[in-house]
Formats: C-alpha cells, sequence, structure tokens
C-alpha cells in the first residue's frame, strides 16, 4: 500500500519540521512552510485517492497504551475531512512562504505550525478513542501555544488563557462521551464501539457529551466565548487555520460520534444540534455585525457557520432517525458542503485581514478604508471571499445554504410535531442569517475596502508579497469553482453520504444538464449556477455593448457630489459603526439590551458631544460570570416569589399552563 | 424536435425582451396613476423611457476615488436583475431556462444584486451613501425571512420550489378561499414593498430626504450608469409583480406545449395583470404615508407574522388540501 | 362541502389574525377597532355555521357576538378612555416584536396540541377547535404583556371569543351554555369596569403596576 507510506512519511516531514523548527533561529525558520505545503500537499492527494477510489487505508502501530496501541483507520469520511484540512494547510503554508525573513518568523511560532497541521491530520485517521483524545489534545495544545505566541500583548494572554479552560472542559467532555460509548466493557477500538451501541440513555449523555465537548471547539454558543478573542490573536495565517480548518475538526468529531459511533439514531437527537445551531448562526452574526475588529468579525462568522452546519446535520439526524434517506442526504451533503465552502472562504478572508494587518498594521475597522485602491489584488480576493460567505450566487458559499434551504424545506414531512413545526422558525431563522451575513460583509468590505482612507496607515498601504497573493487567489479561485462545479462537488463526496445516512444525492444526470444540482427531485428543486452564471455573462456582456453603442461614451471625473456638501474629511464618512447602527436599533435591543447615550453640551459649551453604546453579552454574564453570584440571585428570586404582583401570578399561572399543555403536546 | 428548441429558445429570448420592454411603463403607470389621484396632471406614459434615453446620452460623471467597482456594479446590477427577471414565468410556464433557478435562487440573485449595490453605495465614501447601503441591508434582513416563509408555504402547497412548478399547481387547482394563501399574498405583497423601496418602506420620488435608502445609495451615479441602475430598479418592480401574478393570479398562462398563438394571448393577459397590478402600487402609494425608519421592523414584522401563520395554516389544513 | 370548510376555515382564520393585531396594535383607539372587528368575524362565523349545518339557535350567538361584543362594548370602551382621559398609547410589558413571536409559538402549541388529541374523521372541527385554542392562549397572554387594565379587559373578552368559537365548532352544545358564557363574561366585565373606576378614583391611574405601590413590601 503506497498510500499508507506516503502519508506516513509526509505526517512524519511535519513531525520532523517542527522538531528541526525548534533548534534553527532566524530567516532559517523559513524551511517550515514550504515543507508543510508538500506535506499537505502529499496528506491531502492520498485523501483525494481514498475518497475517489473507495476502500481504506487501516494501519497498527505498537505504541500508546500498552496492549492497545494505535489504530490508525482513513475511510471516505475521514478522507474528505482531510481534503479540507490539507487544503487550508497548503493554502496557509503558501501565504506563509511570502513573510518577510527578517521581521516576521519567529520561533515561537514556525516550529508549531507542522506541529499543528499534524496534529489535526492525527485526529481524523484515529480509530480508536486513545489516539483520537491524543490527537484532539495535542490540536488543542499547539494551537494554544500559536495563540499565546504573541504573550507580550494583555489580549493574547487573556484569550489563550479562556482558550486553555475551554479546551479542557471540552476534552474532558469528550472524554466522557468516549466512556460511554466504551461501556462497562471498556472497548476503546471505534470497531468495537461501532460493534456494540450504547443503550438509549447511554447514548443520549453520550450525544450531550459530544456536543459539549465537539461544539466547544467548534465554537457553538453558548460554548463560543473563547473563540472570538482565541482565532484573531494568533498570526493570520494560524488564524485562518484555526477559524477555516481546526472547527472543521470539531465538525468531524460530531460526526464520527453522533453518524458512525453512537447507533441508530432517535429522532429527538436532532433538537440539540437543530436549535443550538439555528441559535448559534443568528446571535454568531449579531455579534460580528456589532464589532469593530476585521479578525474578530471573521470569528464571529465562523461561529455562525458552525451553526449553519450543526443545523444541517441536526435535519440529516432527523430524516435518516425517520428512514427519509433522501433528505438525509440532501441535509448531510449540505452540511459536508458548507465544511468544504467555509473552509475556502473564511481561510481566504482571514489570509485577506492578515494581508490588511501586514499593510497597514490595523484591524480596526473603523481606521481602514479605501484599500481597494491600494491593495488592488488583495481586494478583488477578499471580495470574493466576502461575497462567498454572504451565501450568494453563484459563489459556493450559495450552493451548501441552497441545500440546505431544501432540506428544511422538506423537513414539514417529518413526522413528529417538534421536528415538523421546528422547520418553518429554523428557515426563517437561517435566512436571517444569509441576510445578516450579506449585511455583515458589506460593513467589513465596504468600510475597509472601499470609500476613503480613515488612517495614514490605510492612506499608506501596499499590496502584499506574492506568495500570499498566490495562497488568496488559488483559494478565491476555489470560491468561484465550487461555485459554480457544485454539482460535481456533491458526486465526490457521494461515497462519504451513502456510508453515513445511506443515500446519495440524485445528482448525476439526472437534472436538466450534467452540471445541475438537484435536491431530492429534478421535478422539485434544481439549480444550476453554470446556466445562471452563463445567462448574467450574457446579460452584462450585452448590456456592456448596447450600452456602448446607444451612449454617450463621455466619463468624467470629478469631485464626489454628496448632495452638494461633499466634505474633504474622511471622518464623514460612514463607519463600522454608524453602518451597524440600524441594525443595533433593531436587533440589538433585544439581544444585546443595546442602550444609547448622547451627551450634548449647552450652547455655549465648546465640549465635544459624547455618544456612547452600552450592549450586554447575556450569554457570557450568565454562563461565565462567577457562579456563586448566581447561587446568590438565586435564592433572592425564591424569596422573592411570595411577593408578587397581580400580572406575575398570572405569568406563572399562564407558564404553568403552557408547560403542562407541551407536555401533553409531546407525551400524548 | 429541434425546431420545438428553438421555439423554445426564442420563447425564453422574447420574455428577457418583453420584461425589458414592459419596465419603463410598468413605472410610468403607477407614476401616472399617483399623479391622477393627487388632482395633477403628471408626467407621459412613455416618460420612463426618454428619461432612460436622455441618461444614455447624457455624459457620465465618476468621483474622483471611485474604484472599479463602482462603475462595474451598474451593469452587473441590472444584468442580474434582469436575469431574474426573466426566470419568472411571465406569459408562458416552463419556458427554456426557468428551472435554472428555483424560487431560493432567485431570492439569492436578487441578494448579490443588492449587495452590490450597496457595496457601491460606499464606494466613494460619502455620508448619504453609506447611510443608504446600511438601512437597505437592514431592511434586507427584515424581508428575508419572510420571504424564506413565503417560500416554504409555496412549496408545501405545491410540492416543489421551482416557480413554473409552482404556477402549474395553482392553474391546475384555482385557488380556494384558502387562509394561508391570502396571508402569503399579503405578505409577499409587504415583502415586495420593502424590497422596491416603495411607500412606506422608502419613497421612490425623493431626494435629500433624511429617511431616503435606495436614492441615497444612488446619489454619486450619472450618465449611462444611473440609467443602467434606473433600469434595474424598474425591472425588479416588474419581476415582483410578476412573482405576485405567478403565484396568485396564474389564470391566463400559456401552457409551455402552446404555440405561437397561446403565447400572445398569454402575453396579452400578463400585461393587461402586470399594468392592473401597478395601478394598484399606484392607488396604495397615494393612500399612505412613509414610515418612520425604525417603524419598518414592526411593519416588515407584519408580512414574517403572516407568513408564519400562514405555514400554520398550511400545516393545519394540509389535510383538506392533499 | 369543501367550499362550507373553507369559508368557516377563512373565518377562523381571520379572527386568528385579528387577535394578533391586537398584539400589533400600539394605541389602545385601535386594539378597541381590533377587538371589534374580532367580534364581527365571530358573529359571521357563528352565523355562517348556523345556515351552513341548519342549527338556527346559532343565529342568537351571533346576534349577541355582534351587537354586544362587535358594537356595545368597544363603543362604551371608546368613551370610557375618552372621559378618563387615560393615554392613548398602549402600555406595553413586553415589546411589540416579541408579544408577536411568542403569539406565533402560542399557535404552533394550540395546533400541535389539537392535532395530537383530536384525531379522527372531523378534521373542519378539529382545525376549528386549534384556532380556537390558539385564540384563548393569544387573549391570556395579551392579558399578561399589555399593562393598562382596558387592554386587559380586551384580552379577556378576546379570551371569550375563542372559547365561543370552540363551542360552534363543537356540535351539540346547546344555547344555553352559550348565553351563560357570554353572560358570565358580561359580569367579569362589570367587574373590571367597577375596577377601573376604582382604581382611577383612588390613585388617579388605571395601571395596575400601581396597585404594588400601595403594598408597600417591594423594593
Amino acid at each position: 500500500m503506497p498510500e499508507l507510506y506516503v502519508s506516513g512519511a509526509a505526517l512524519g516531514a511535519l513531525a520532523v519540521a517542527a522538531a528541526v523548527a525548534t533548534l534553527v533561529r532566524g530567516p532559517a525558520l523559513a524551511f517550515v512552510y514550504p515543507l508543510s505545503a508538500l506535506a499537505a500537499l502529499a496528506l491531502g492527494a492520498v485523501d483525494l485517492h481514498v475518497l475517489l477510489g473507495g476502500g481504506e487505508l487501516v494501519a497498527w502501530l505498537p505504541i500508546g497504551l500498552p496492549a492497545i496501541g494505535l489504530h490508525l483507520r482513513l475511510d471516505a469520511l475521514s478522507a474528505f475531512f482531510g481534503i479540507v484540512i490539507n487544503g487550508g494547510v497548503l493554502a496557509a503554508s503558501i501565504y506563509g512562504m511570502g513573510f518577510d525573513r527578517a521581521k516576521e518568523l519567529t520561533p515561537r511560532v514556525e516550529p508549531l505550525f507542522p506541529l499543528f497541521a499534524a496534529a489535526m491530520n492525527l485526529v481524523l485517521i484515529a480509530d480508536d478513542a486513545y489516539a483520537f483524545l491524543f490527537s484532539w489534545e495535542l490540536m488543542s495544545l499547539t494551537s494554544w501555544a500559536l495563540v499565546v505566541a504573541r504573550h507580550t500583548d494583555p489580549e493574547s494572554r487573556r484569550a489563550s488563557y479562556l482558550y486553555l479552560i475551554m479546551a479542557a472542559i471540552g476534552t474532558s467532555a469528550l472524554l466522557f462521551a468516549f466512556g460511554g460509548l466504551a461501556g462497562p466493557a471498556g472497548g476503546y477500538g471505534f470497531d468495537t464501539i461501532r460493534a456494540h451501541p450504547p443503550q438509549p440513555l447511554v447514548a443520549a449523555l453520550v450525544l450531550a457529551a459530544a456536543l459539549v465537548g465537539c461544539g466547544s471547539k467548534g465554537g457553538l454558543i453558548p460554548l463560543h466565548a473563547w473563540l472570538p478573542l482565541a482565532h484573531p490573536a494568533a498570526p493570520s495565517h494560524v488564524s485562518a487555520l484555526m477559524s477555516g480548518v481546526m472547527t472543521k475538526v470539531a465538525v468531524y468529531g460530531f460526526v464520527r460520534i453522533a453518524f458512525d459511533l453512537l447507533g441508530p439514531p432517535s429522532w429527538w437527537w436532532a433538537l440539540p444540534p437543530i436549535v443550538l445551531g439555528a441559535v448559534t448562526a443568528v446571535l454568531g452574526l449579531l455579534y460580528a455585525v456589532l464589532d469593530r475588529d476585521l479578525k474578530r468579525v471573521l470569528a464571529y462568522s465562523t461561529i455562525e457557520n458552525i451553526g449553519v452546519i450543526f443545523v444541517a446535520l441536526g435535519l440529516a439526524l432527523a430524516f435518516r432517525a425517520n428512514g427519509q434517506h433522501e433528505g438525509a442526504a440532501v441535509a448531510m451533503a449540505a452540511a459536508l458542503l458548507h465544511v468544504l465552502n467555509h473552509s475556502w472562504f473564511k481561510s481566504l478572508l482571514f489570509l485577506g485581514a492578515g494581508a490588511v494587518l501586514h499593510a497597514t498594521g490595523r484591524r480596526d475597522l473603523d481606521g481602514l478604508g479605501g484599500l481597494i485602491h491600494r491593495m488592488p489584488r488583495t481586494a478583488v480576493f477578499f471580495l470574493v471571499g466576502a461575497l462567498a460567505a454572504s451565501a450568494l450566487p453563484p459563489l459556493n458559499g450559495f450552493v451548501s445554504e441552497w441545500l440546505l434551504f431544501q432540506a428544511v424545506i422538506a423537513g414539514h414531512t417529518l413526522p413528529q410535531a417538534a421536528l415538523h413545526f421546528a422547520a418553518p422558525a429554523i428557515g426563517a431563522m437561517l435566512a436571517l442569517a444569509a441576510a445578516l451575513a450579506a449585511a455583515c460583509f458589506v460593513r467589513v468590505y465596504g468600510t475597509a475596502f472601499l470609500g476613503r482612507p480613515r488612517s495614514v496607515e490605510a492612506a499608506r498601504a501596499h499590496d502584499v508579497p506574492l506568495a500570499q497573493q498566490i495562497a488568496m487567489g488559488g483559494l478565491a479561485f476555489l470560491c468561484i469553482l465550487g461555485g459554480l462545479l457544485g454539482s460535481v462537488l456533491a458526486a465526490v463526496i457521494a461515497p462519504v453520504l451513502r456510508v453515513l445516512v445511506g443515500a446519495d444525492l440524485s445528482s448525476a444526470g439526472s437534472g436538466p444538464t450534467p452540471l445541475s444540482l438537484v435536491a431530492l427531485d429534478p421535478a422539485r428543486s434544481v439549480y444550476d449556477a453554470p446556466v445562471i452564471a452563463l445567462f448574467v455573462a450574457i446579460a452584462s456582456i450585452t448590456t456592456l455593448l448596447v450600452i456602448h453603442r446607444l451612449s454617450a461614451r463621455r466619463t468624467r471625473r470629478g469631485p464626489a457630489w454628496d448632495c452638494g456638501f461633499p466634505d474633504p474629511s474622511p471622518a464623514t464618512q460612514y463607519t463600522a459603526s454608524s453602518f451597524a447602527q440600524p441594525l443595533r436599533r433593531v436587533y440589538g435591543a433585544v439581544v444585546f439590551a443595546a442602550r444609547e447615550t448622547v451627551v450634548m453640551p449647552p450652547p455655549g459649551d465648546n465640549r465635544p458631544a459624547q455618544f456612547s453604546v452600552v450592549l450586554t453579552d447575556y450569554v457570557w454574564r450568565a454562563l461565565y460570570a462567577a457562579p456563586g453570584r448566581a447561587v446568590l440571585r438565586l435564592s433572592e428570586r425564591l424569596n422573592a416569589l411570595q411577593f408578587l404582583s397581580i400580572r406575575r401570578y398570572l405569568v406563572l399561572m399562564f407558564g404553568a399552563l403552557v408547560i403542562l399543555l407541551s407536555i401533553a403536546a409531546v407525551m400524548i | 424536435m429541434t425546431g420545438g428548441l428553438v421555439a423554445q429558445f426564442l420563447a425564453q429570448g422574447a420574455q428577457m425582451f418583453f420584461v425589458l420592454l414592459i419596465a419603463p411603463l410598468a413605472v410610468g403607470v403607477v407614476r401616472r396613476v399617483k399623479a391622477r389621484l393627487m388632482r395633477r396632471q403628471g408626467a407621459p406614459l412613455l416618460q420612463g423611457y426618454r428619461d432612460l434615453a436622455k441618461l444614455l446620452r447624457k455624459e457620465s460623471v465618476v468621483a474622483e476615488n471611485a474604484s472599479w467597482l463602482f462603475r462595474a456594479a451598474p451593469s452587473l446590477i441590472f444584468a442580474l436583475t434582469w436575469v431574474a427577471a426573466a426566470l419568472i414565468p411571465s406569459f408562458a410556464s416552463g419556458l427554456m431556462f426557468n428551472w435554472a433557478a428555483d424560487v431560493v435562487a432567485l431570492v439569492a440573485l436578487l441578494g448579490a444584486a443588492r449587495a452590490l449595490l450597496a457595496l457601491a453605495g460606499m464606494d466613494v465614501g460619502t455620508s448619504f451613501g453609506g447611510i443608504g447601503s446600511s438601512r437597505e441591508m437592514m431592511i434586507a434582513t427584515l424581508a428575508e425571512p419572510a420571504m424564506m416563509l413565503i417560500v416554504l408555504t409555496l412549496s408545501i402547497a405545491a410540492g416543489t420550489t421551482r416557480l413554473a412548478g409552482v404556477a402549474d399547481f395553482f392553474i391546475a387547482e384555482p385557488l380556494a378561499v384558502r387562509v394561508s394563501m391570502a396571508l402569503s399574498l399579503l405578505a409577499l405583497v409587504i415583502v415586495a414593498l420593502a424590497e422596491n423601496a416603495r411607500i412606506p418602506v422608502d419613497n421612490p420620488v425623493t431626494h435629500l430626504e433624511l429617511t431616503m435608502v435606495h436614492e441615497a445609495m444612488v446619489l454619486e451615479y450619472s450618465g449611462r450608469h444611473l440609467a443602467l441602475i434606473e433600469a434595474a430598479g424598474m425591472l425588479k418592480l416588474v419581476l415582483y409583480l410578476s412573482l405576485l401574478i405567478c403565484l396568485f393570479a396564474p389564470f391566463g398562462m400559456a401552457p409551455s406545449t402552446a404555440g405561437v398563438g397561446g403565447w400572445a394571448v398569454g402575453l396579452l393577459v400578463w400585461t393587461a395583470k402586470l399594468l392592473g397590478g401597478a395601478a394598484l402600487l399606484g392607488v396604495w402609494e397615494v393612500s399612505i404615508a412613509k414610515m418612520r425608519v425604525f417603524r419598518l421592523p414592526d411593519f416588515v414584522g407584519i408580512a414574517f407574522v403572516f407568513a408564519f401563520l400562514a405555514i400554520l395554516l398550511a400545516f393545519l389544513s394540509r389535510g383538506a388540501i392533499e | 362541502m369543501s367550499q362550507v370548510y373553507d369559508i368557516s376555515h377563512l373565518l377562523a382564520g381571520v379572527m386568528l389574525v385579528t387577535s394578533f393585531a391586537l398584539l400589533y396594535q400600539q394605541r389602545i383607539a385601535a386594539v378597541l377597532n381590533a377587538f371589534a372587528a374580532q367580534s364581527i368575524t365571530l358573529a359571521l362565523a357563528v352565523a355562517w355555521a348556523a345556515w351552513s349545518e341548519n342549527r338556527p339557535d346559532l343565529f342568537i350567538t351571533a346576534l349577541i357576538a355582534f351587537s354586544l361584543k362587535g358594537v356595545v362594548i368597544p363603543v362604551a370602551l371608546h368613551r370610557t378612555v375618552a372621559r378618563l382621559g387615560i393615554h392613548r398609547e398602549v402600555e406595553k410589558v413586553v415589546g411589540v416584536g416579541a408579544a408577536l413571536m411568542v403569539g406565533l409559538a402560542l399557535t404552533a402549541l394550540a395546533q400541535a396540541l389539537v392535532v395530537k388529541i383530536a384525531q379522527g374523521p372531523a378534521s373542519q372541527a378539529r382545525e376549528e377547535l386549534a384556532l380556537a385554542l390558539a385564540i384563548i392562549l393569544m387573549g391570556f397572554l395579551m392579558m399578561i404583556v399589555r399593562r393598562n387594565a382596558v387592554t386587559q379587559i380586551v384580552g379577556f373578552m378576546s379570551m371569550e371569543n375563542g372559547l365561543i368559537l370552540a363551542a360552534t365548532g363543537a356540535r351539540g352544545m346547546p344555547l344555553v351554555v352559550e348565553i351563560s358564557v357570554a353572560f358570565s363574561v358580561l359580569i367579569a366585565l362589570f367587574v373590571f369596569a367597577v375596577f377601573v373606576f376604582r382604581i382611577r378614583e383612588r390613585f388617579d391611574t388605571i395601571d395596575i403596576e400601581a396597585l404594588d405601590r400601595m403594598r408597600g413590601d417591594r423594593r
């Protein structure tokens, strides 16, 4: 089996690179990136080979726990996620090749980078609980060390501290999950677990633990708090890996446990991922749309996308539990394609943010602006990523979003009332998330790249080195290609779908054209991106030709019109904060209890007027504030029950009534 | 067979041509009806064409710091809106290419046009452009969930998200007094008002008003660029009117197998319905006032509530529908 | 038969929509108008049932609903509001948007429940029952999320509208019951009215939170 040797050699190369990098200093560290790129290429090729060719690779190494050893296995599911991860590693490595050898290489980052990449690959091929947890923890620790690389910055220290705590909680939850899976007999190999699925009650506990363990790594609300702090704190190419790729390892963990190891699902397993995912999708974007830090906005957007993926996974569970394999295939295809698509556009966006940071030294949106003139290439690539992240056709983000909407629409055929009624609510929340994503990325792009520069640094920006442009350009190309050839990607992941849900998309050739993406039935729903793109291209070319012929071709450059009062100061532009104001008014008042105060000095007083906004993060307050205070408040609450108004007693009665009716609705 | 194919191609081409041809007239009807109801003479019905011709003839003034995005956006916005408008079955159902995008994809195409317009509004870096873009995106976040729910209701009823399929379903099954459909219609009307920047969401005839949304975004455009943006706006109006007609009043639509004669009849009926819809819009616009921007969540929220109620009622009466 | 079904379904659906309108309105006058519209729709629905199912006694219920709740009570409340000179704005505990979302959830709950408990061939009665239950729950919700006593009365009567709708849907419910239901509501209305005036006299406001201040044991 040559593939086995190739991947072994590639993983070995990563480990050696890490080891050697600890020994060298200065410009010599640059060797890490070409080597990582090569290793990622080799690993990705093996993954692709396994995914397309079928079959699987199995290995057993006599290291690790005595008498157990280390079981490794690369099946279709691992291979798919392997492609996602190694694609991200490849892009980040190419980006890293563009680093300034004198200034930007540090012995705190370069040795850990290949180790981090290797750890993520190891998680995917682990075939027993011990190997899985070991590599999971290795992945957590290496990424933590990368976050803390800039330890002089107090923000970074705080972020890494929180990250360490959350990673520990996540891993212990996974430890618990695998304990439950192994059962009293203690079979820790995945094949043993698969052969003996746990009892229903145990399965429920395992599912909850898996949701906590993988959800905390992926940033599922309410376990997300560390993510928007930690991901931006790392160097940008590592941020791209953490956000674009490491969150996918979390998704992999959940898929592996819920779809593979846990046995046939019950329908209600679907509810927690669906509900948490939908809440995460909407809240993640509301955070994103109100934040002013470029990288933190991207990290919040990652949270949203993880939410979307978990909704799709939940729907797939629901369909599968009801034996609707076709629907399950649509939902699962949506989840997997979104994993792939998100890894591309989010890596692209983080690399773009890194380019902006490199060129201007700033990541606050309100200090940027006009970069489309100073960094033309980066601006084009970032635009592609931003539109893809907004789920707009014909880019790749929309393909998975479209499949997900089809799954939601099919959700009304689910027999259980809870799922049945959840479908429209989820659909509405996803639509809200999609619209908010568009708003969020118009805001990011509009303030960072368009308009006029808001700071000296932004006015003096310059485009990044060629290697970094190649990394971003390649990802942008993939975003476009993935958008047009969604049906091909769906065909590629068909083996994974067959393993996980027992059916695949009825795409191959059943649609009107060979490249049509079909959900469930060609008579029902078709999306044909190439045809639409062709039409838009024809229409715009026709328009341009006709306009060119008909119109006066004169174009004059003049000062901006701005209703007759153009102000030369760039401070009069809309900033990221002012762009967010309507959204903050509409959604922030409810979700974050946003309060605005304006202090206007009296006439004659020449102090400046002051405007301040206070946002309350309920999740943080509720889940991360000191537990002691919560206990205190609880006792106070109970005391207060004796002294209520008529209306509040009515609330209690009403609440009791509604709860009883709900119980009746579920139980009967 | 090839003859049929050619005819289908021609029909699709004809549809693209007709939606473009009728768009300025539809806007002209809206303006004319408004003017007459306000006891004004009003501009001639064909003023829309003249405006576009005038704008095309004029030179285009582009702000000094505008980027390529600013200049490329109008053609792209126009093309996206035009393709979306042409994908809706108008005078005949099941034309050549309307399978290429279902309702979900159609909404997303319009979303792409909107995002480009909002970006173009931010490009010059003026305060008005920003105000328009931010409000436009806010309104979109209100309208899209309602739109998604409407799509869901229709696809539950018709069993498909293809527009032609939905239209065929409603032709075959004449619309009875069905609450869920009525609620969906109301919700879609509200969404259409919001998306087309009509009163009470936005006022299409004013400039320099603190409440303006769409006009603020396109303030920096002139000449042929403005002509394209205006034409895209007109197409969008035709698109939503067509959508309403296709979903809730599809009678008279020619089946895809009809010959040229059938298509001619279908075209006449469609034109009449479209202009009738435009006239109704005119009546609506003079009878209601523009809302404050931050009252909009309540107004568009009605669409959401109606659309959700429609789904619940559709669930409830599914036994009756099937 | 399907036409009969469609129209009664339409009327019940319109009543549910007016329930949402009650929650949506910001001014007391508009709330009263929405309530009048709901009662008149109820009268139509009952009358339609009377005609289509040939149950003439139901016409009396329809007449009561129309005259009393569609005309007399709204007019009386309009005048009360005018005479008391209270705020024309509805005083809210929960915002309009949130209240509407809760209303939607309650509607879904009502349906899930009725679909579960009333399985059988009588799908028409089942759907009416689901809508009626939703209207009742929305009335209850209205009483909770609106602070002013007038809006609470309206919420209470809206609940009662839902009850009558349910009673109409359920065959064989004698008229006596309906009249008694209507009268009990009238009595409750008087009680509320007395309340309104008493509070007004004593505290110069009809905000029921004002009652709390008299207890003096909070905050």
